[in-house]
């Protein structure tokens, strides 16, 4: 019996596993793909909203600014990358100015700090290639972007390193209550009991939601189409730079990423189908069309992947947070689109205390809110690296020649709890086949160490977990090799 | 500090011909640095034959024709590093590299060669819509999976773009009992050698499809299908053509790209159009003391021309070393590419540094039938010479002759160029 059973890995999810693990409690993470930070929270703009957007009043901008706020901490505590560099809204009609002062205003009462509206001269100095039309921009300095990968997974780890569990390759079919107000889970292929059940399940969340309360949900799931730069483009683009919002949300944006590479969208495109996360040619060209009007000539031919995200948009507009009316015992983090990740902390931790209040649940003494990220080579001087290399020689071996990335900071992923088990798992955690060659030259190299390290042979080795297999079976004499 | 009087940077058929010739020009302290477990770099996984018909007179598999030029290495005991990868290159020629055994150590070189090669586009780069499942590969990527690792990585196969690499495995995994359904290209021409499409596809019976691009991948997890539509004279996918082809694997051969990350922080400059630095008649880049051959210079058609390169850079690199050629106090001149010639390499040359003759190597931009390629000085018409096809998939070369050159007055420009007639 668990006192709280998670569903859904996504930053969410393991944030609010994560603050759980604060108190004596059983916790288990119940994820349906073979990694974290698989959905929703691996393909989104990886940044921090500073929370002048949300209507006064909202869930969204309520959690949007505490999360902002409690970003330093979590960011220090698990050592994951954030930098505050600041967003500018840009205006590019003078029509729109009262709007813009509008979004001022609405920042202001939502408890924004330091916004300020720049004239088109001082957009300028601090973002030289802004647009030939933009004539005034909001800026808002405590605007970050971080790295959503390391911050889902960092999470992970340190609930995982506070004693929850997570199970992977779980697929959640259904979800009852008996007569002792037992929740029971029932997976592809077992039952699982537990006390309480937070609903992290990001675009599925109203299927598991409407499985218990008769007060229904429904998400449509509003593709967000990508692409990304090389590094080269680094500098370019210095400021997390939106255009002016509209009814689909906040428009397409250009930022730079913790990483150096620079993201520009999303396109918006309400669908039906929750796993659709194909890009279209059409949703492409309008992300580079649209760029132009915030920043002029992006070296958009620099681009090295494209993507698209679902975000779990729920048709009431809000987050859904908090026990629902109807089934108690049951917690939802439903409808959690942008601005999702920057409220991710501040909803765990809310999450987790009224999941405590009801358990009754104590802290625990022995609370470790400390993670060390993966060992960042690069940053080291070279006698610190040849100690290093002494130490541990795969250190000394670069597997992806892209990002730089050593078979020991491999090795470090696969090993950690929770850990990859995938070739992605391995690029969110290290960034191996995160450059410009998308894994070209490594991925036979990840597949290799991935097989020793799990056991397995390279047949058994995913890109994703599930059905994506990548090689299949051997040559007709590949066994004499 | 270690030092070399060469380090070069790259152990394929560049790095080895550059070893070789700067050795028999009499340089003795030269380091071959490469990354992989073995010398021969992409050519231990070109399994198939046609190497070396121009070096050796012979037809060779990729790994023979390397294993020729790794004898020739180890009969003069020249010094190499496996496994080690070159992290940074200063514009002082300080070498800094990294392995197991060794750590992270420097070399302080007299001159350095760049032999780092190319690496392929992959489909990022390409923005094709669609999922982003497993069993999408660059060619390269599979050759390597198949050949080198010995496994499968599908069944039913399409190829988007009509690279040699491509072409070449279009051919092995038919032999390996996959079904190749198609090559798609791009582009109104193939990008691979004419032979490559006779050998690899016509003889399987592989369509070739010329201006047609993939426009949609099927499949979450693993790839279930691809579509294909024809394309406009914009390349735009033209409505209506589209076929749905079922595979369970696409690679993808659509260019190579010189692989110039090193050169770019040690301060070479690169051509915005081969990728690869700039150089002059001695295959040296604009930081002196660093050269650069093979396809880290410009994406070479046939690996004997690679090797013929490469030898030129190993010999200049010696007399550099030795002192022998210095600052030429005489004018540059501009080798120009026009009318449908895309490059040249080199693109200037120092007549008091130029040896009897000068190889320009260049590549076109289109399909030209029946037409010549010109060379002018200045405004002189001195070569203008019949080619009954001249295509992007196939390097082309002029012969520059320093005594034509040195007799014209007051040369400025060596034009090359493509005319009708």
């Amino acid at each position: 019996m668990y006192d709280v059973i998670i569903i859904g890995a996504g930053v969410i999810g393991c944030a609010a596993a994560r603050e759980l693990s604060r108190y004596r409690a059983n916790i288990l993470v119940l994820e349906r793909e073979e990694d974290v930070c698989a959905g929703t929270s691996k393909a989104n703009s990886a940044i921090v909203h500073s929370g002048y957007d949300a209507k006064n009043g909202t869930l969204k901008a309520k959690f949007n600014v505490k999360g902002n706020e409690m970003m330093d901490r979590i960011c220090e505590e698990l050592d994951v990358p954030f930098k505050r560099i600041g967003s500018l809204t840009v205006c590019t009609d003078e029509k729109q100015i009262d709007d813009l002062k509008k979004l001022y205003d609405r920042g202001v009462q939502n408890g924004v700090k330091g916004l300020k509206i720049l004239s088109r001269e001082e957009v300028l100095e601090i973002e030289p290639h802004i647009g030939d039309e933009v004539i005034a921009a909001l800026l808002a300095p405590t605007a970050g972007i971080i790295c959503p990968f390391k911050l889902t997974i960092a999470f992970a780890e340190n609930a995982c390193r506070n004693g929850a569990a997570f199970a992977f390759d779980t697929e959640v079919k259904n979800i009852y209550q008996d007569g002792d107000g037992i929740w029971h889970i029932v997976s592809q292929d077992r039952e699982y009991l537990t006390r309480t059940v937070v609903n992290a399940a990001g675009v599925y969340a109203d299927v598991f939601h409407n499985m218990v309360s008769e007060k229904k949900l429904s998400i449509t799931p509003r593709r967000g189409d990508y692409i990304l730069l090389d590094r080269t483009a680094e500098g370019y683009v210095r400021h997390t730079v939106f255009q002016m919002p509209t009814q689909l949300g906040k428009g397409i944006l250009v930022t730079p990423t913790v990483h150096g590479n620079t993201i520009v969208g999303p396109t918006a495109f309400d669908i039906e189908d929750k796993e659709s996360t194909a890009t279209t040619a059409d949703a492409i060209e309008e992300v580079i069309q649209k760029s132009a009007l915030s920043i002029k000539d992006l070296p958009v031919r620099q681009v090295i992947t494209s993507f698209a995200g679902l975000r779990a948009r729920e048709n009431g507009k809000d987050f859904i947070l908090g026990e629902c009316e109807d089934a108690e015992g049951f917690f939802d983090c439903a409808g959690i689109q942008s601005p999702g990740l920057s409220s991710a902390p501040a909803i765990g931790e809310y999450t987790a205390k009224l999941i405590a209040e009801k358990l009754s649940l104590k802290e625990k003494a022995d609370f470790d809110p400390y993670r060390k990220d993966f060992l960042n080579p690069s940053k080291l001087s070279l006698e610190e690296r040849n100690e290093l290399i002494k130490k541990d020689p795969a250190y000394g071996v670069i597997v992806c020649r892209c990002e730089s990335v050593s078979e020991g900071e491999i090795i470090d992923a696969i090993r950690r709890t929770p850990g990859a088990r995938s070739l992605d798992g391995v690029k969110r955690r290290v960034r191996a086949g995160m450059g410009r060659c998308q894994a070209g030259f490594c991925s036979p190299k990840v597949m290799e160490i991935l097989r020793r390290e799990l056991g397995c042979s390279l047949e058994e080795i995913t890109k994703s977990g599930r059905d994506s297999y990548i090689v299949r079976g051997r040559t007709k004499d590949g066994d004499s090799k | 500090m270690m030092q070399y009087d060469i380090v070069i940077v790259g152990g394929g058929p560049a790095g080895l011909s550059a070893a070789v010739a700067a050795y028999d020009k009499g340089c003795r302290s030269i380091l071959i640095i490469e990354r992989d477990s073995e010398l021969g770099g992409i050519l231990n996984q070109c399994i198939h034959n046609g190497f070396g018909l121009h070096t050796f007179k012979e037809e060779l598999t990729g790994p023979e024709y390397a294993g020729r030029y790794i004898d020739m290495v180890y009969e003069r005991n020249i010094e190499f590093k496996l496994n080690t990868m070159v992290m940074d290159i200063s514009p002082e020629r300080v070498v800094t590299a990294m392995n197991r055994e060794d750590g992270m150590f420097e070399i302080e070189a007299k001159a350095v060669i760049l032999a780092m090669g190319c690496r392929e586009r992959p489909r990022g780069a390409l923005n094709i819509p669609g999922y982003r499942p497993a069993g999408i590969f660059s060619a390269g990527t599979a050759q390597r999976l198949v050949n080198i690792e010995g496994y499968m990585i599908g069944k039913e196969v399409v190829i988007l773009g009509s690279g040699d690499i491509g072409l070449i495995m279009a051919r092995r995994m038919t032999l390996e009992g996959a079904k190749v359904r198609c090559v798609a290209e791009l582009m109104p021409y193939s990008g691979g050698l004419k032979r490559n499409i006779v050998q690899c596809l016509d003889d399987f019976g592989i369509p070739l499809l010329l201006s047609h691009t993939v426009v949609d991948i099927e499949g979450k997890e693993h790839i279930q299908a691809v579509t294909i539509a024809e394309v406009d004279e914009n390349r735009k996918p033209i409505k209506g053509t589209e076929v749905r082809y079922p595979c369970d694997a696409l690679l993808l051969s659509c260019g190579l790209i010189p692989e110039n990350e090193l050169s770019a922080s040690a301060g070479v400059e690169l051509s915005r159009v081969t990728g690869g630095p700039v150089v002059n008649e001695s295959l040296e880049t604009n930081i002196k003391g660093v050269f650069a051959c093979g396809n880290v210079l410009h994406v070479h058609d046939l690996v004997d021309y690679v090797s013929e390169e490469a030898k030129k850079a190993g010999e200049t690199a010696a007399d550099f070393v030795r002192g022998e050629i210095g600052e030429s106090t005489e004018q540059e001149i501009v080798i120009k590419a026009e009318s449908g010639v895309r490059y040249t390499v080199p693109s200037t040359l120092n007549l008091g540094r130029m040896d009897e003759t000068l190889v320009v190597r260049f590549r076109v931009g289109d399909v030209y039938k029946d037409a010549y390629v010109s060379v002018y000085l200045n405004d002189k018409r001195i070569q203008h010479k019949k080619k009954r096809v001249i295509a992007p998939g196939e390097m082309e070369q002029i012969i520059l002759k320093k005594s034509e050159l040195s007799a014209f007055d007051d040369l400025q420009t060596v034009t090359v160029k493509i005319e009708k007639e």
